[in-house]
């Protein structure tokens, strides 16, 4: 006589477990399957597809009606289980008829996690789980919009499939890249980027604030930042939950799921749990392959054989058509550990293994995955990869090909990317002019003036010339920014322009990178130029930035560090001085000096006092001073008319018209100017970076001057007759400085490798150039002039405190 | 019982960013990586002491504030020319939370 079977869950693990058992041992068992959700098994995971339109129901479901039947599988769909008397051995369902069984086995799933956010409730919210939910998905078209929140696996194939039906769709994830638990920040920018491609919004960093809704529906999402998305549909797909509440109540044990051993039995040996609802070894289970390897278990088991399940390395796979990607093992960064990163801009491919010890134990491939088995294959298998590792990259079909051409992106762009941006020249029209005889850089800049203005784009122009001629054109060797790319500062500046390149993951991909997130070398230059280049788009990268402009402090020998609030034009007043002493004396800071640019440093403060001595220093009205930037220091003034008697302007009053005007903006490297009020020069205005002097009939402006490791007097860019065209001729010399000079150049250093007459040409005889660079440096200014202090105050006082204090806890 | 201490919310530490615990015996900085994992070493530069905490954090490797030494977050080890190695301590995360050892008030406190 067979034993009795009741099984509560009829998906993919227990439809594969029932398929084991039966194919095993046909008559062991008396089989009763209960199932929540009216219908039998079906292939949940090619939901997507049914989205999309590329299969139907009736081709993704795996049980018919009739394979139960003819197997003798009594079902009872759409009942669910009410309780279960482990004792008695039987089963309630909730319509009161009471079961008995000798084995039960869970395949209770998981529940989608619902963000209770206000207004979750709403009409229209639903996850993406089971067939109402993509049914309810299927009946939106080109006339409604959705916005999906998490940019994971299953929020990015509902948006697609949503996407494909011609559905506005918003996708909102809260990380900074999509899929960041299987992909790494440069996968995922291709990812996104081939996203946007098909018309999905995309917003990575995004903090979901409310639902809203009219009349019980609802209608937009808001974020943080107080935008609003406004939606016929909201679908969460952040993530599931093990389904334990009925376990639980029977009294199994239960951690985040229904605790079974490596045979797939609970904490009652009569039962047992298989697939999304079970923990097994602290983990859960979202993902198909192991659920099967579980079902095939648990069958074994119910027949009395021995069997174990183990854990294995898994795969993931976004089903999305175009977004070819592939994630697989362990791909962190560590020590022991190396990357080998394949990249071609050209075609949008991204591979990276990850060895340790000769063994590859992660991959990520995006854009050409059609290896990606051969990778897994050598994951799971530990294979010793020491003799292929040179061609390993390439796959299983270029061991001994050649390697990778360093100048791949360059060749990659297309004819009409833009070279030289001074003279709007592309790579067509110096192709052309290789075509037609020119051969080197000089016969380049003769004949097409690509690099004959600025000369920031010579690296790319010698890099078209190099792969247009081959062996012929031998390539000048030109320092690259670090060991991370072979790239030179104007190189990628070139790059981050021609190519729209708006992130740090964009220019790795695009450039090349040879690491997969910088160094402490090139992470700030990226930073700023990205910063200059797109001041509205890039967000600021703290993480990116030197300590003391990460913490708005100059770090001192001992870790402690220096405050300056600033002093417009050097012009104080007893309340601030005021002020400043009581800082002084209630942060006990240990020396107090006057510096250079005239104002006053507190020295030997300590980081976590940082925030709150601001906020002192900001009740009295006092703001950073910036002395810890690459950006804009001081501005040095002489008292000029208002006190002195060979004064022929108002100097101070034009450094303090300047100083409010350019401060908090980022620049290469620091940014010192001064005034003087006349030719005596007593704020030493001519060996600072930019320097003015008053003459009775104006105003003289000279550049690049230094008082450093190098000292340098300034030259004369032009001589002007109002305070207000002198402003504007310095905004505009600034903007110039920061949209072409490389990092950490002073303006004497940049002034070298243009040329005056560049500069001159630009900032003083073109007037609408000259407007155009005011313009731009006022736009990137409504963002940066502000004071950083009160913000980080406000914002990020915490993050400057111990994360935990344990120096009262005792040793044990 | 278990030696695991829970310190703080991973959240707590930006990625590719650090934080210190305060001991008896100085600090312990924690950093985080963009894989969001999570190590523990002494804050102090066999160098010249600088606090390694507020260096730049990248893959696995921070660089010290003061002179530029890079570290790896693993072992502790200075790379390249430099020679020296900073103490480590055993660290992870769970559900969200990092965790560092006890020993890291035991051992100190001796120190």
């Amino acid at each position: 006589m067979p034993q009795k079977l009741i099984i509560i869950g009829a998906g993919m693990a227990t439809g594969r477990a029932l398929e084991t058992l039966l194919e095993t041992a046909p008559d062991a068992y008396d089989v009763t399957l209960f199932n929540a959700e009216p219908r039998g098994n079906y292939n949940r995971i090619m939901l997507s597809p049914v989205l999309a339109g590329d299969k139907t129901y009736a081709e993704i479901e795996t049980h018919a009606a009739q394979w139960y039947a003819d197997n003798g599988v009594t079902c009872r769909f759409g009942e669910k289980i009410a309780s279960i008397d482990r004792g008695a051995k039987t089963v309630t369902a909730a319509n009161g008829d009471v079961l008995a069984y000798d084995k039960l086995m869970f395949g209770t799933g998981s529940n989608p996690f619902i963000i209770p956010l206000p207004g979750h409730d709403l009409e229209g919210v639903i996850a993406y789980r089971d067939l109402e939910d993509t049914e309810r998905m299927m009946g939106l078209g080109p006339d409604n919009k959705c916005v999906v929140i998490g940019g994971g696996l299953l929020g990015l194939e509902a948006a697609a499939g949503m996407a494909a039906r011609g559905v506005d769709v918003t996708v909102v994830h809260i990380m900074g890249h999509l899929m960041e638990r299987q992909l790494d920040e440069a996968a995922g920018y291709l990812l996104r980027r081939a996203l946007v491609d098909k018309g999905i919004t995309v917003k990575c960093s995004a903090n979901s604030k409310e639902i809203l809704g009219k009349d019980g529906h609802v209608r937009a999402l808001l974020l943080d930042d107080g935008t609003k998305l406004p939606c016929d549909l909201l679908v969460m797909a952040v993530g599931i939950r093990p389904n334990v509440t009925l376990a639980s109540e029977a009294g199994l044990a239960v951690g985040r799921g229904i605790h079974v051993d490596a045979q797939m039995v609970t904490s009652d040996a009569d039962i047992l749990a298989v697939g999304e609802c079970v923990e097994h070894d602290g983990a859960i289970f979202g993902l198909v392959a192991p659920l099967y390897d579980q079902a095939r278990v648990a069958a074994k088991t119910l027949l009395g054989e021995h069997a174990t399940f183990v854990q294995k390395e898994l795969s993931t796979k976004l089903k999305v058509t175009g977004c070819d990607l592939f994630s697989a093992g362990d791909f962190a960064d560590g020590d022991g550990r190396e990357d080998i990163v394949f990249r071609d801009p050209a075609r949008g491919v991204y591979r990276r293994l990850v060895i340790e010890s000769d063994v590859v134990i992660g991959a990520v491939m995006y854009g050409d995955t059609a290896d990606s088995n051969w990778f897994f294959g050598l994951i799971r298998e530990r294979t010793d990869i020491a003799e292929m590792r040179d061609t390993l990259i390439f796959g299983p079909a270029y061991q001994g090909g050649t390697p990778l051409d360093p100048l791949a992106a360059v060749a990659a762009l297309s004819r009409d990317a833009e070279i030289c941006g001074c003279n709007g020249i592309c790579k067509g029209q110096i192709e052309d002019a290789i075509a037609a005889g020119a051969g080197d850089l000089a016969a380049i800049k003769a004949t097409t003036k690509a690099s004959a203005s600025c000369g920031t784009c010579t690296g790319l122009v010698e890099q078209v010339l190099a792969v247009t001629l081959g062996d012929d054109f031998v390539l000048p060797a030109a320092a690259s920014i670090c060991a991370c790319t072979d790239m030179t500062h104007e190189d990628v500046r070139r790059m981050i322009k021609s190519q729209r390149l708006t992130s740090m993951p964009a220019v790795w991909q695009e450039c090349g990178w040879k690491t997969s997130c910088g160094c402490h070398v090139c992470r700030p230059a990226l930073n700023f130029y990205l910063l200059a280049d797109w001041p509205l788009v890039y967000q600021d990268d703290p993480q990116s930035r030197f300590i003391n402009e990460r913490k708005h402090a100059n770090i001192q020998k001992d870790g402690t560090f220096s405050v300056v609030p600033r002093m417009w034009g050097g012009i104080t007043t007893p309340d601030e001085l005021r002020a400043i002493a009581d800082a002084a004396d209630k942060y006990a800071v240990p020396t107090v000096k006057v510096t250079g640019g005239q104002r006053i440093d507190l020295l030997g403060v300590k980081g976590e006092d940082l925030p709150a001595i601001w906020a002192d220093l900001n009740a009295a009205g006092m703001v950073s001073g910036h002395a810890y930037s690459k950006g804009l220091r001081t501005v040095k003034t002489c008292v000029g008319t208002d006190h002195c008697r060979f004064g022929t302007q108002d100097s101070t009053g034009l450094g303090i018209k300047l100083e409010k005007t350019l401060w908090g903006s980022w620049t290469p490297h620091k940014l010192k100017l001064g005034v003087s009020g006349c030719p005596r020069n007593c704020a030493e205005a001519t060996c600072k970076d930019i320097g003015i002097v008053c003459v009775d009939s104006g105003y003289q402006i000279s550049i690049g001057g230094a008082a450093g490791m190098d000292v340098r007097e300034t030259e004369l860019l032009v001589q002007v007759a109002t305070e207000e065209e002198t402003i504007d001729v310095i905004k505009a010399i600034t903007q110039a400085y920061r949209e072409n000079a490389r990092y950490l150049d002073r303006i004497y250093k940049w002034m070298a490798k243009v040329g005056m007459e560049w500069i001159k040409e630009r900032v003083v005889d073109d007037l609408t150039e000259r407007a155009a660079l005011v313009e731009r440096f006022e736009l990137s200014q409504s963002i940066y002039r502000r004071d950083p202090w009160a913000d980080h105050v406000q914002k990020r006082a915490e993050s400057y405190q111990p994360l935990a204090s344990l120096a009262l806890e005792a040793a044990e | 019982m278990s030696n695991w201490m829970d310190i703080a919310a991973l959240d707590d530490v930006p990625q590719r960013g650090s934080r210190v615990v305060k001991t008896h015996a100085g600090c312990v900085a924690v950093f985080r990586t963009a894989q969001d994992e999570v190590y523990a070493l002494n804050n102090s530069c066999p160098h010249k002491g600088g606090p390694l905490s507020e260096g730049i954090v990248h893959g696995a490797f921070v660089t010290c504030p003061l002179h530029n030494w890079v570290f790896s977050l693993e072992t502790g080890q200075a790379q390249g020319a430099d020679s020296g190695r900073v103490e480590t301590h055993p660290a992870k995360v769970e559900n969200g939370r990092i965790l560092l050892d006890r020993s890291i008030i035991a051992a100190r406190t001796v120190a």
